[in-house]
């Protein structure tokens, strides 16, 4: 079997015809495993919709400690990476190794900037006393019960939202293993084409989530 | 190549070390992986399933605490569905099948397909771990707030076992969808595609949708009880109910997750013993993916006495009969496809016949569920047992084992007794209904499901149960020895012995690695005319 294709790309598997079909199979295949972390974050997403609509006085009191400036840097900071990750995926398109390396790199070092920040808000929350559990004392609010449903819906979708971070960057490191021994040419770049796909997805997960938990009645004095 | 086993190595020889099994990328080696595992599972199920028959000879709790029964149904719940139901068909046959079927040399992801049965085994592990230190009580259903908030036993640990067995499900749907859409062989257009092919199609879509909720439902549920955090906990506002939804989101589709794969099975198997084109093939393949789609739509019928409204529960009932429609058409179109047939009784044959039977049971009874006065009734009741075990092991084991039967002189290039196979198949039907009929009648005159002990006035019924069990474990073991025993002393089978049409019967039995030793030539599917 490997005397057939002994001509053909090295990376073509040999259950495909060509790069081409390998490379749709591998795209739809991602394309498909982001539906699933859809309908993954989907289950937290109706759980908060639900949730809000109980006690919107709860989860604006709530929001309300949530830091918008960490919040809003580490917004522009991920958006940033998916405009740092576009580059690489455009870099390897083209096989410039040195440039691939670059926009990995910046993708990777964003990606833990974003990380950092997240786990500086994460300690405070800890010195506050907003971790949901028996340690759990937000008593200036009107609704410190409803208020602890806000505050676990916080950590498990931006804890999953960061362990989704921190899987990226791992992908990253590989990549930029990779492209350091130039694998990635113009006819063969699937794995930073796909991974892109996955690091823009994370992304765009943020984008939701930011507004949702940290912008809710920010315009005016809803409750005190 | 028609008469015997071809000397050339075959994917069976083709490396015999430990090694070349659990590092395979084969998908047919994969297929059985997965069969070792989920039979392994399923005695184990079994297991359970014979204890619980046991306890309920007699009306007094006298086997076990019902502490213990309550982890032994749980048990026996959670093994047969997660670790034995829902790969059973697709992550064995499917494997198999899937790329021999539509002319390809593997499935797309070869590599993830072995990390989807790693994947399953750690699942597996996890579970049997829970198992061990002293299982969990909860029920499969892992209602909250008793399994988020109050259950003692390791709910956890087999929270974390399913979520990480839902993985495996998740890789082999994706692992389908993509193979279908981008492997097929030159000339397999998507109305070739064998029925097999689009009912797999259409489990793929729903694994790939369904699972990642009850994925991170699971999660929710570990979080509040390892983390305490609050999501389900009624004491801070948190609904128990939203739970209930969320599980049934995926764990309806579940349902069929488990029935579509049987019912491609029975297609395949219809057309090849009645010589005959399926009746009505692109409608049997849209109808798949029409329950895939209306399945989505239905689960509140789990949840007419759970506090929901009115009007929901009115919509849940409609949308369960409408989904009742496109199974029905199923069985229509099989029964014509009978119609002025050459019928032929091979042991795949009679497991058809016996599906028909059951699953007719066991689909009109879900309307009688679907209806709601009717279901307020027997809620939670044996009528309820009854009803979805007529349609996961009268349907889904029945075309499991008829799958088996007849893609086995495939898979492992031997005949079977014939004669055994078929007597098998009757004791199974006979063994299964003695089991369950029972349960229909004691359900309706009020035997709660989930009890050790019950009134005496119920003995009769459930004491018929039992004898019924006995018969049906002895309908399951017959297989089991005589499939083994053909391995050692079987005749070799010719690549097509049953004289079917579909690709994996134009390749040697057992196919050679590459499935193909040239790029098959695709015609009409159930091409049976000449």
């Amino acid at each position: 079997m490997a005397g057939a294709h002994a001509t053909q790309h090295p990376k073509l598997q040999h259950h495909f015809d060509n790069l081409d079909q390998q490379f749709e199979a591998s795209a739809l295949g991602m394309w498909l495993f982001l539906v699933t972390e859809i309908l993954f974050f989907g289950g937290l997403f109706a759980a908060y919709t639900i949730y809000r609509l109980m006690y919107p006085r709860a989860f604006a009191e709530a929001s309300h400690e949530l830091d918008v400036v960490l919040g809003g840097v580490n917004t522009a900071v991920l958006i940033g990476s998916s405009l740092t990750m576009a580059m690489a995926v455009w870099a390897a398109q083209l096989g410039k190794r040195g440039k691939q390396l670059l926009f990995l790199g910046l993708t990777m070092a964003l990606g833990l900037v974003f990380l950092g920040i997240k786990a500086v808000e994460y300690s405070h929350k800890f010195e506050h006393g907003l971790v949901p559990g028996p340690d759990f004392r937000f008593e200036s609010a009107h609704d410190p019960g409803h208020s602890q449903l806000f505050f676990s819906l916080y950590f498990v979708m931006t804890g999953l939202h960061a362990v989704h971070m921190i899987v990226g960057i791992g992908l990253m490191a590989v990549l930029f293993v990779m492209a350091f021994k130039g694998r990635f040419t113009r006819a063969y770049h699937t794995p930073v084409e796909v991974s892109g796909l996955y690091w823009h997805f994370v992304d765009i997960v943020w984008i939701f989530l930011f507004p949702l938990l940290y912008l809710i009645d920010r315009h005016g004095p809803v409750v005190h | 190549m028609d008469t015997a086993a071809t000397p050339r190595s075959n994917y069976l020889t083709d490396g015999y070390g430990l090694k070349s099994w659990l590092l395979t990328r084969d998908h047919k080696r994969i297929g059985l992986l997965y069969l070792v595992s989920v039979s392994a599972f399923f005695v184990l199920g079994a297991v359970f399933a014979g204890l619980i028959r046991l306890e309920l000879m007699t009306p007094a709790g006298d086997l076990v605490e019902s502490d213990v029964y309550n982890k032994i149904f749980t048990m026996h719940g959670v093994i047969m569905v997660f670790f034995f139901l829902i790969p059973a068909i697709p992550a064995v046959l499917g494997n198999f099948l899937v790329p021999l079927m539509i002319g390809a040399k593997d499935l797309a992801f070869p590599r993830l397909n072995l990390l989807s049965w790693y994947v399953y085994t750690l699942g597996g592990i996890f579970t049997l771990w829970a198992l061990v230190n002293g299982g969990v009580d909860t029920g499969w259903t892992f209602y909250t707030p008793y399994s988020s908030a109050f259950s003692n036993s390791h709910v956890a640990l087999v929270v974390v076992g399913i979520f990480i067995n839902g993985f495996s499900s998740i890789l082999t749907g994706l692992n389908f969808i993509v193979t279908i859409h981008k492997l097929r062989a030159p000339g397999m257009t998507w109305f070739r595609l064998p029925l097999f092919i689009w009912a797999h199609y259409a489990t793929a879509l729903i694994m790939v949708l369904g699972t990642p909720v009850v994925a991170i439902t699971l999660v929710m549920v570990a979080a509040e009880r390892l983390l305490h955090l609050g999501i389900f906990d009624p004491k801070l506002g948190g609904d128990p109910v939203l739970f209930q939804h969320l599980f049934w989101f995926y764990s309806h589709p579940a349902v069929y997750i488990m029935i579509l794969p049987a019912m491609g099975v029975m297609s395949e198997l219809v057309a090849a013993f009645s010589r005959k084109r399926i009746f009505g093939y692109e409608v049997v393949a849209m109808s798949s993916l029409a329950i895939a789609v209306v399945g989505f739509l239905v689960w509140g019928h789990h949840m007419f006495v759970s506090s929901q409204s009115v009007y929901a529960a009115t919509a849940f009932s409609l949308l369960s009969f409408v989904v009742a429609i496109p199974s029905a058409i199923k069985v229509f179109n099989w029964s014509a496809t009978l119609y002025k047939g050459s019928i032929s009784f091979d042991s795949p044959m009679v497991y058809v016949f016996g599906f028909i039977g059951l699953f007719l049971i066991g689909g009109l009874t879900g309307l009688f569920l679907a209806a709601l006065a009717v279901d307020v009734h027997v809620h939670d009741t044996y009528f309820v047992v009854a009803h979805f075990h007529y349609i996961m092991v009268g349907g889904t084991i029945m075309m499991y084992l008829g799958g088996l039967h007849y893609w086995w002189p495939k898979i492992f290039g031997k005949l079977y007794h014939e004669g055994l196979a078929r007597v098998s198949a009757v004791v199974i039907f006979i063994g299964f209904n003695l089991t369950f009929f029972p349960q229909f009648i004691v359900g309706y005159l009020g035997m709660p499901r989930r009890y050790h002990a019950y009134p005496p006035e119920f003995q009769l019924w459930n004491i018929l149960s039992s004898a019924g069990a006995v018969i049906l474990a002895v309908g399951y073991a017959m297989p089991t020895f005589y499939l083994l025993y053909s391995l050692v002393k079987g005749k070799p089978a010719p690549a097509n012995p049953w004289g079917a049409r579909g690709l994996e019967w134009d390749t040697p039995s057992p196919p050679p690695t590459q499935n193909f030793e040239s790029t098959p030539a695709v015609s009409e599917p159930y091409n049976y005319a000449k």
